[in-house]
């Protein structure tokens, strides 16, 4: 038996199918993953992300730590409540996690980090910690439950508590609000609009029923894959991990090498960034039937061999959609091996879906 | 709860089989594996024509999950493909024993062997887990 969520029975009464996923027992899905998907694309639905850990860090030395940890540049965190989506790396530029990072106030600081990496998440963190005095708090008292959808907000906004309600409403896109222990951000991973909101787990089953009842439908990770690979979202330990750098694996745009900041990792990528990483994290369009899965082979012809990262059928595109790790020099169509079927594929730059509407050609 | 109708038969890799009026024998995968590879999105089915072993993999069906080879297990020729899977792959979740057949192939000698499960025995096979 894995770990459970304050949510697990209602996920078991509610049909859901569970599985493992990094130690936890969580819903894949309650009836068809493909309903669910079109539900976070056309109305609203929600998920249990209980699994993932927020953590807060706390201290005068708070900014500076992560200053020093992140690839993104937190000193653009000025107004309160303002997150952003960053990398965590080692010296040698690898990926040990992708987090969101929301600054509070000058001695507070909330994490959001993966669920399969959470303990050497926060080893590595303690360690360069302590040697600044910021305390980091694992909240495994909160649960999270992500809504998603272009009606998320509007039907989530009836059932949350009245004080949380009014701040959720008046927040812009990446930014977070506490009140009391309830916290809300319109942050997401399905390319929709929508609140994350983390709450104290005694009080989640409640919430969880009280967004049924307001027509938000539940939806299991498998939706979840689906969604944020068409939004051309990477998935930590598919798409990236500690062998690949940010530049490698489409997150250049969260790398911030300007200026005189030294985070841990940026000389590493500043000689990656001169000399030209050898491999890149394109997209994926299967021309043909078949779907696309992780670790099929890719061939790009001259350029050499890469390999699918991510694959799946898109429910909105009706296609096969993927992430590859390919040489750098790869462009054009390349060809899938798919069950020893050589399968022509176009590149494209994700992402594929974007607030309900396909962003690239079909 | 998955379905088992009583008048077909069945195999421990969660295909069914009918036997037709002519003696031809209707394949397809149960209500069990539908349900656990979730919507279906593509289907291959083999060309008629095409000589299968027993126990040989006869189709894929791939859902959004995952890809799964259906097992033909008896040896034959192969009568007919249902080519409306390639347009609509979700009848096999909608109705895995009617609209959702597979394939249908003409038997090398006799029926099925006994290796083959009845409703009773398939249903003990999933009740262990199988």
């Amino acid at each position: 038996m894995g770990r459970r969520t304050p949510l697990f029975d209602l996920h078991v009464a509610g049909g859901a199918r569970i599985v493992d996923f990094g130690g936890w027992d969580m819903p894949v899905g309650y009836g068809s993953q493909i309903e669910e998907h079109h539900a976070v694309r056309r109305d609203a639905g929600m998920f249990d992300v209980s699994h993932m850990c927020t953590v807060d860090l706390r201290g005068a030395g708070v900014r500076p730590l992560l200053l020093r940890l992140l690839a993104n540049d937190v000193s653009r965190l000025t107004q309160p409540g303002k997150a952003l989506y960053s990398c965590m790396l080692r010296p040698d530029g690898g990926v040990i996690d992708d987090l969101i990072a929301c600054f509070l106030d000058e001695r507070w600081f909330r994490l959001v980090v993966n669920a399969g990496t959470t303990d050497k998440d926060l080893a590595w963190i303690k360690e360069h910690a302590k040697q600044i005095g910021v305390a980091v708090v694992p909240r495994r008292d909160l649960a999270m439950i992500a809504v998603q959808g272009p009606n998320a907000r509007s039907k989530a906004s009836s059932v949350l508590p009245e004080a949380c309600g009014a701040q959720a409403a008046a927040l812009g896109a990446f930014f977070a609000a506490a009140c009391d222990e309830w916290f809300v951000s319109r942050t997401g991973y399905t390319g929709e609009d929508g609140y994350e909101i983390s709450l104290p787990s005694e009080s989640a089953p409640e919430l969880w029923q009280a967004m049924q009842g307001a027509g938000i439908a539940p939806c299991g990770l498998g939706a979840r894959d689906t969604l944020r690979l068409e939004a051309g979202m990477n998935l930590y330990g598919n798409d990236m991990d500690e062998t690949v750098s940010p530049l490698e694996s489409g997150l250049g745009w969260t790398v911030v090498l300007e200026g005189t900041r030294d985070f841990i990792g940026k000389e590493a990528l500043e000689r990656q960034r001169a000399a030209g990483p050898a491999r890149k994290l394109v997209g994926l369009l299967l021309l043909e039937r078949g779907v696309l899965r992780s670790h099929q082979v890719v061939s790009a012809g001259a350029a050499g061999d890469g390999e699918v990262t991510s694959g799946t059928f898109s429910p909105t595109l009706e296609r096969s959609i993927g992430l590859a790790r390919l040489p750098a020099s790869a462009a054009g169509e390349v060809q899938v091996d798919i069950r020893g079927k050589r399968m022509p594929a176009r590149i494209v730059n994700p992402p594929f879906v974007r607030n309900g509407r396909a962003m690239i050609e079909l | 709860m998955s379905t088992i109708p009583a008048d077909l038969r069945y195999t421990k890799s969660h295909e069914w089989l009918r036997t037709l009026p002519d003696g031809s024998i209707e394949i397809g995968i149960t209500d069990h594996a539908q349900q656990t590879l979730g919507d279906l999105v593509f289907v291959e089915v083999p060309e008629a024509g095409r000589t299968l072993a027993s126990g040989g993999a006869c189709a894929v069906v791939e859902s959004v999950k995952a890809a799964s080879d259906v097992y033909s297990p008896i040896a034959g020729t192969v009568t007919a493909g249902n080519e409306r899977l390639a347009t609509e792959p979700e009848l096999v979740n909608r109705d895995p024993y009617g609209e959702g057949w597979i394939l249908r192939l003409k038997p090398v000698a006799g029926g099925p062997g006994p290796t083959l499960l009845d409703a009773a025995g398939y249903g003990a096979e999933l009740a262990a887990g199988g």
